[in-house]
């Protein structure tokens, strides 16, 4: 099999030192129709700069509302394999961790019944498997889920929960990323797989302010691992830096944001009441600094994409929480916030957009949290705000 | 054939079941890091155990036969563990040190690019693009193939002032971090779509087409059962085709990408920042949009040329000011770059101190 098309646009792209995706395709080309027809209907993008595919159309397994992404060619009589190219979403383990055995038992099933074609992930974390037909939809979730892989998220649902790396492998983790994102994962299993909510929850869940899974950016709900006390010094170690050529008055000391440190070429001092705990110097000096030993997590609410009035980054609204298993101050807080969406959201309204318009108050009531600073880059600038009842007790 | 027994709402596995046993001891107990080249790196535990992380180049789109020969190199030489990083790499996790260099070797070998760690350009985030997604208006691979090919070297040796963290997204749903990347190219469209009222009326539920507009341009059109579009309030954010496919928003010979700058997620030093516009419109120039690759390779550069130590992107522009950003890149400052949507208010100079 493979080679039904002749491909010159794409062939250019198997040139040059990067790994190539249409290697990729051809590879799985020369087994499967599937593949050879989405190499022949790409090619045909490339020449005409559209693409061919319609929206995707409801399709899905028994009791599931999601985890599949329906996909049709628009051009079936032209490319009759990918008549329908439907996406599978596979629940990632927490942290994308995985041994050669079980990632081979997981492409042995793909061969049987699909494209042989992957994504090693979607944006939001699924292992995603690229390319079936409606009729093997059932078949490879019988596979899959008897050997204890389920399907992600998709619609208007609790999408799949990712996170960093964490304790797994990093010094800076001040959370136990990959035990908070299994967790709630398990915890709203049926909110995952049964689309129910106004639009999507996405939940991402990062150690530290570095925020390796972009969670401020992409979660409506952003879990960032930070401390409270005072970050620990090696002053040994911080010679060793400065032997080794850094010069730490103009790297360190002069790009802290909150200007709370000195060095005198002999001594680096923190004055840890006006830090920030931003990760910059610690993230340089890793061997020297330290962070506390009081950890936990700041919540932060909101984060989307720009789609359709603006982008908006997740804003704070609890500073910091303690996060130790099973994790039931998160779930509590998390369902009060998406209890109160749900109850208040119109369709396709993200938790963000709601807040905007209904204001932050109404939020931090339901979520039973005070005003405080933190929550706030500085105060309101206009003379117009509301009085409620309760003010005046 | 008789199936297996399906379960239901089991979850993911538990990651404990993936991880190595060097891992599993010092779990939560890593003391520090050393970056060892463009894509090793060495954890040490508290204990003194040692992790080596061999980091390598994917695009993304993977063939089981390449899953297969990545888990092999595993087997061989990680006792069979791997994971994948947020970014889409593939790491190879070695608690033997005197496995790396062989395994460094057979990746040579297979032509994979070691590479990703450090201040240098990692992976680049992307979406579907015209491989499977019904709303791409440009291709996703192809670009992020074409960029890497130019950039490559950033990615396995050459350093940057820091880190420089890329994405492409095929249309404004942006599934990826373009909006708080360093660099990053999105795909839009410039022209008010084409509606096919015969198929709207059909197939579309009207109040939800209308209230999918985020400038209120749609109205229901009562005589034809369909809706009309007001040319002069249109942004071509394309919701509405989202919602209703025949209205028809693609345009092959209009469409085309913006380049944005200057975002990032981390809270280091400055807060998180949402990627500005640098170039309102390139034409799509497939296979290899030599375009969009020589204007991302001008604003590296540029940055590489005139940032500080640790400075990211944004950061050297916040500094400099956007003013001087123009000037040094020599990328033109047209209407398209001044706010008239939500974010106006925020992004008009109120100051009369201000550099040429």
């Amino acid at each position: 099999m493979g080679g039904k098309y002749k491909t010159p646009m794409l062939d250019e792209l198997e040139k040059g030192p990067w790994p190539s995706f249409v290697t990729e395709i051809k590879k799985a080309a020369k087994r499967t129709e599937m593949a050879d027809d989405e190499l022949g209907q790409v090619e045909k993008s490339y020449v005409t700069k559209r693409g061919y595919w319609k929206h995707g159309g409801i399709v899905g397994v028994l009791g599931y509302g999601g985890g599949v992404i329906g996909r049709y060619s628009s051009l079936p009589n032209e490319f009759p394999g990918i008549a329908h190219f439907h996406t599978v979403r596979l629940n990632q383990p927490s942290g994308f961790f995985y041994t050669a055995e079980a990632l081979k038992m997981i492409m042995d099933i793909w061969d049987k019944y699909g494209s042989g074609l992957t994504n090693m992930h979607g944006s939001t974390g699924d292992l995603v498997l690229l390319g079936t037909t409606t009729e093997n939809l059932e078949v490879l979730f019988a596979e899959y889920s008897s050997r204890g892989w389920d399907l992600g998220g998709s619609g208007s649902a609790m999408r799949t929960p990712s996170c960093c790396v964490g304790q797994a492998r990093c010094e800076w983790a001040c959370i136990d990323t990959m035990a908070i994102c299994n967790e709630v994962t398990q915890y709203y299993q049926d909110q995952l797989h049964r689309p129910s909510f106004p639009y999507k929850f996405k939940i991402k869940v990062a150690g530290c302010a570095c925020d390796c899974v972009a969670a401020i950016a992409r979660a409506d709900l952003s879990i960032i691992g930070t401390w409270k006390d005072n970050i620990r010094i090696d002053q040994a170690e911080v010679k060793k830096y400065a032997d080794g050529g850094m010069n730490i008055q103009a790297e360190i000391v002069e790009m802290c944001p909150t200007a709370c440190m000195s060095y005198d070429g002999k001594t680096l001092k923190v004055n840890d009441a006006q830090c920030s705990r931003c990760m910059h110097c610690i993230a340089k000096m890793t061997k020297a600094l330290k962070q506390g030993k009081v950890k936990g997590a700041s919540i932060l609410v909101g984060s989307k994409a720009p789609i359709v009035v603006g982008s908006l980054l997740s804003w704070v609204v609890v500073p910091f929480m303690e996060l130790e298993a099973p994790f039931d101050n998160l779930k509590d807080l998390a369902d009060k916030m998406i209890e109160w969406w749900d109850d208040n959201a119109k369709p396709r309204e993200r938790i963000g957009e709601l807040i905007e318009v209904k204001g932050m108050r109404p939020f931090l009531e339901a979520i039973e949290m005070p005003p405080v600073p933190q929550q706030v880059k500085y105060p309101r600038k206009d003379p117009f705000f509301f009085w409620s009842e309760s003010d005046f007790n | 054939m008789s199936l297996p027994e399906r379960q239901t709402d089991i979850g993911p596995p538990h990651y404990e079941k993936f991880l190595p046993p060097v891992i599993k001891k010092n779990y939560g107990k890593w003391a520090h890091h050393e970056v060892l080249s463009g894509g090793t790196m060495v954890h040490v535990a508290e204990s003194g155990d040692k992790l080596y992380t061999v980091r390598v180049a994917s695009p993304r789109i993977l063939s089981t036969d390449t899953i297969r020969e990545i888990c092999e190199m595993a087997e061989k030489y990680s006792d069979g563990y791997l994971r994948f990083t947020t970014r889409n790499n593939v790491e190879f996790l070695l608690s033997d040190q005197s496995k790396m260099a062989p395994l460094l070797a057979e990746l040579k070998d297979k032509k994979y690019s070691v590479g990703g760690i450090g201040p240098r350009i990692s992976n680049i985030v992307h979406t579907q693009g015209w491989v499977h997604c019904h709303s791409a208006c440009t291709d996703a691979s192809g670009i992020v193939k074409s960029v890497m090919d130019e950039l490559h070297d950033y990615f396995t040796t050459k350093t940057l002032p820091n880190k420089v963290r890329l994405a492409v997204a095929c249309c404004v749903n942006m599934c990826g971090a373009v909006h708080c990347s360093d660099i990053a190219v999105v795909a839009i469209h410039r022209k008010v779509p084409v509606i096919d009222h015969e198929t709207v009326g059909k197939m579309c539920e009207i109040p939800t087409t209308v209230s999918s507009c985020p400038t209120s341009a749609i109205r229901p059109n009562p005589k034809t059962k369909s809706i009309t579009i007001n040319e002069e309030k249109c942004m071509y954010c394309g919701n509405c085709f989202t919602v209703c496919p025949p209205i028809e928003i693609h345009n092959p010979q209009q469409d085309g990408v913006a380049i944005v700058v200057g975002g990032k997620v981390g809270s280091l030093r400055t807060d998180p920042k949402f990627s500005k516009l640098a170039i309102p419109y390139i034409e799509n120039e497939p296979p290899r949009w030599p375009k969009v690759v020589a204007a991302i390779k001008n604003i590296l550069d540029v940055y590489a040329a005139n940032a500080k130590k640790h400075e990211r992107v944004g950061e050297w522009i916040e500094r400099v000011g956007w003013e001087d950003f123009f000037k040094l890149t020599g990328i033109p400052f047209t209407f398209q770059h001044i706010d008239d949507f939500t974010f106006m208010r925020d992004t008009l100079r109120n100051s009369a101190a201000f550099k040429y």
